[in-house]
């Protein structure tokens, strides 16, 4: 059972009142992109074992989505921020690097 | 036109905590910047109260306003006051980007009533109902069982519920297997 908070409300619920909403910081390949390109993007996900950076919907609160910096296999969240982002801030990097030194996701480090 | 009636029509049920439908209440679904001026006095003028802080609820008797979301309220009125409290909110917001909307039809409103009222709310959604941890004048938009639903305190024994309509008889069972009499818990004192 994952404790989020959400950043936009400010709710620390458990998992239920949440809904997953896949990998984090997804570039987009779309119309005119190459096809080995969208197949990665539409299929190619990260499955990590450890350090995972996921979005996450208030679904039952206040229905906003947000992103979570979590681990998969100890299940400790190490911390929310926006979705107005393109990649983890300093602050969320560095309690993760903290609790798992020389971790790496995506280009990510 | 119809005689509009509530989702359960004023139902209610005692058991260690009172449970009842409130019946027609008027809501509006009020969406916008929630810090402008505009929003604000638009808010005073069609409910008489302040824009609440995040999670929480401005309450005057039956009046309120309630945080939903970072841009979201929702403003209590009588039911019958609905249209003109729309009219009045279009006018002060005229030229702003805002949504109000009416959505009293699409909702049902439940009361708890009892000094237990907190523990039913425990039973049946994940969140912390410790006295000192949820308070009166407290919202919170959260899951009961499996549905959506949305509940405030207005004293230490009196909280409000609000879900929509279509699960209002889901909720309404629900309520009243955690109130049944012997099912006390008394966890919170």
């Amino acid at each position: 059972m994952l404790i989020l908070e959400c950043p936009c409300c400010g709710v620390v619920g458990e998992e239920t009142e949440f809904a997953g909403g896949g990998e984090a910081h997804l570039k987009r390949f779309g119309p005119g992109s190459s096809e080995e390109n969208f197949h990665d993007y539409l299929f190619a996900k990260e499955n990590p074992k450890g350090v995972h950076f996921e979005r996450w919907r208030h679904a039952n609160g206040c229905g906003k989505w947000f992103h979570a910096a979590r681990n998969t296999v100890t299940l400790e969240v190490y911390g929310t921020y926006s979705a107005q982002t393109y990649e983890p801030p300093q602050e969320i990097k560095d309690k993760v690097s903290a609790k798992v030194p020389g971790w790496s996701w995506r280009e990510f480090a | 036109m119809s005689k509009a009636v509530s989702a359960l029509q004023g139902a209610s049920y005692q058991g260690y905590v009172t449970v009842e439908e409130l019946g027609l209440r008027g809501m509006i679904t009020l969406r916008g910047d929630l810090a402008s001026a505009k929003l604000k006095s638009a808010v005073k003028v069609a409910a008489g109260v302040a824009v609440p802080k995040q999670r929480k609820v401005s309450l005057d008797g039956d009046v309120g306003v309630a945080w939903m979301s970072p841009d979201e309220l929702l403003v209590m009125v009588p039911y019958e006051g609905v249209e003109g409290a729309i009219a009045s909110i279009d006018k002060t917001l005229k030229g702003q980007h805002y949504l109000a909307v009416n959505v009293s039809d699409a909702r049902a409103v439940f009361e708890l009533r009892g000094d237990a009222a907190a523990e039913v709310i425990a039973k049946l959604c994940p969140v912390d109902m410790a006295p000192g941890q949820f308070g009166p004048g407290d919202f919170r938009r959260s899951r009961m069982a499996q549905v959506p639903a949305a509940f405030w305190m207005v004293d230490e024994t009196t909280i409000r519920i609000v879900c929509f309509r279509s699960v209002a008889d889901y909720v309404f069972k629900l309520l009243k297997d955690a109130a049944e009499p012997g099912g006390e818990v008394g966890h919170f004192g």
